[in-house]
């Protein structure tokens, strides 16, 4: 497939491949066990992380492994159009996947009929939420003490057109010419293993393949601030 | 001491064959993983996270500080911060217990000491049977983070011995991060607090105990003694 990758300019002049600046902190919510605040460009997710502790309602306990429970929730402030506070579908659906994209690399089965508690919040968005919300959860999972085999990073991924870049804001995502946008928003362990990969639009096998080599890139510049953050929050 | 080093989940802290895989840590294809965030510590080859963060984990043998949750037809079910509840028979209390009155013994509410005797996957069982456990009349009981307590109690005791010498208080730190201070007055039960969250603040410098020592020399001499309390027996 045809890339048109010389003539094509993001609006905020970005190059194809690079990230908006990120920012990343742990340690942000005393009360909490383990917590972190995540921003990339405008987006700001906060994750606060309770457990592993003893699950109630009785009836949800697992005797044979704990459960991990998340809960995505975007401020009413967090985009200019206020939105109705409360679950919706779509945060519904976004905490089960925050889920989803964590527990691989979680060690559950040391903990039989306990649970451990995830609060994501979005304090303003920008697109990526989603993929702020798990990087924010991932390090607020490292910093409350939870055994882990690995960290978990986070990015979408785009094609505007045929164009593939990574890291969308909500003004690309809006892009209407030529194929139109589509979002693909992938998390990895930074040793390359996908514990979450969803897809909005149309997009080829093989620019898929090139989605993945794009991501795992940009991944790994993540798990560096990640990293930093953690090693930082001690001194 | 060495200048110790952080650890992250899944990060590398040593190849080949050099070092074996102690606490936290998982050997792949001839590397050591860290499994959890802590600070690395090596001994005799081995190489171990210790937790810096994280809930109270229970092991065998802790002294911890609970309190008695519920009253069943043989025991005492007792909350020591963990994720699973204690369980403390009547066989474990070194002590006369009427069967028909549990509650004339430990009533729901009050407070122990006690040991963790035993561990399995119906639960944790309690002992009071050795020196230094049973039920606690009186005193301060505070909470710190777990994972600093072996920094309250020092080497051999020696930061907690440090504390009683200056403060004229019996102190008792439970493994689940709960303390208790038994002192004359109420000022030279607050000093020993203010110096044990002190302690806990500065946790990671070098040279702690020396830091204490300064602290105390810089919060003024002995606490004094029994004043407020008499002056209340007097009103009395």
């Amino acid at each position: 497939m045809a890339k048109k990758t010389e003539n094509f300019e993001r609006p905020d002049g970005r190059k194809l491949n690079e990230l908006r600046p990120i920012k990343a902190r742990v340690g942000v919510i005393p009360n909490a066990d383990g917590s972190a605040i995540y921003q990339s460009g405008d987006t700001i997710a906060i994750a606060a992380v309770y457990g592993p502790k003893k699950m109630h309602p009785q009836h949800q306990q697992d005797p044979a492994k704990g459960v991990l429970r998340c809960s995505y929730n975007m401020m009413t402030f967090s985009v200019s159009d206020r939105i109705k506070p409360g679950t919706s579908r779509r945060s519904t659906e976004i905490s089960k996947i925050t889920e989803w994209a964590l527990e691989p690399v979680l060690m559950l089965d040391k903990f039989p009929g306990q649970v451990i508690d995830i609060f994501i919040h979005i304090i303003q968005a920008d697109a990526g939420t989603r993929c702020a919300g798990i990087n924010a959860a991932s390090m607020a999972l490292a910093h409350a003490g939870v055994p882990m085999k690995n960290l978990v990073c986070s990015v979408s991924v785009g094609k505007l057109d045929k164009t593939l870049v990574v890291d969308l804001t909500k003004e690309e995502e809006d892009f209407e010419e030529g194929e139109g946008p589509t979002d693909i928003p992938v998390s990895m362990t930074p040793d390359g293993k996908i514990t979450h990969l969803q897809l909005d639009g149309k997009i080829g096998p093989e620019q898929l393949k090139e989605v993945l080599d794009i991501g795992k890139k940009a991944i790994e510049e993540i798990y560096e601030i990640q990293k930093k953050a953690l090693k930082e929050a001690f001194n | 001491m060495t200048e110790r080093k952080i650890a992250i989940p899944g990060e590398i802290i040593a190849e080949g064959e050099d070092y074996l895989p102690g606490e936290w840590t998982e050997k792949r294809e001839g590397k050591i993983y860290a499994l959890k965030y802590g600070l690395i510590e090596e001994a005799n080859k081995l190489l171990k996270i210790i937790p810096v963060s994280g809930t109270y984990s229970p092991r065998r043998g802790n002294v911890v500080i609970g309190k008695i949750e519920n009253i069943t037809f043989n025991g005492w079910v007792v909350d020591i911060g963990a994720p699973e509840n204690a369980f403390l028979t009547v066989m474990e209390v070194p002590q006369y217990v009427n069967k028909d009155a549990l509650e004339e013994v430990f009533d729901i509410g009050d407070m122990l000491v006690a040991k963790i005797w035993s561990m399995n996957k119906r639960g944790i069982d309690l002992s009071l049977k050795a020196k230094g456990l049973g039920k606690i009349d009186e005193g301060l009981i505070f909470e710190i983070n777990p994972n600093k307590v072996p920094r309250v109690i020092g080497k051999e005791g020696s930061m907690i011995n440090l504390i009683k010498d200056n403060t004229g208080c019996d102190i008792t730190v439970g493994q689940n991060g709960r303390v208790l201070i038994e002192g004359d007055s109420i000022e030279g039960e607050l000093k020993a607090k203010k110096a044990i969250m002190h302690i806990v603040e500065k946790s990671y410098i070098e040279g702690l105990t020396e830091e204490v020592e300064n602290w105390f020399k810089s919060q003024g001499g002995l606490a004094p003694k029994r004043e407020v309390s008499k002056d209340l027996e007097d009103d009395e």
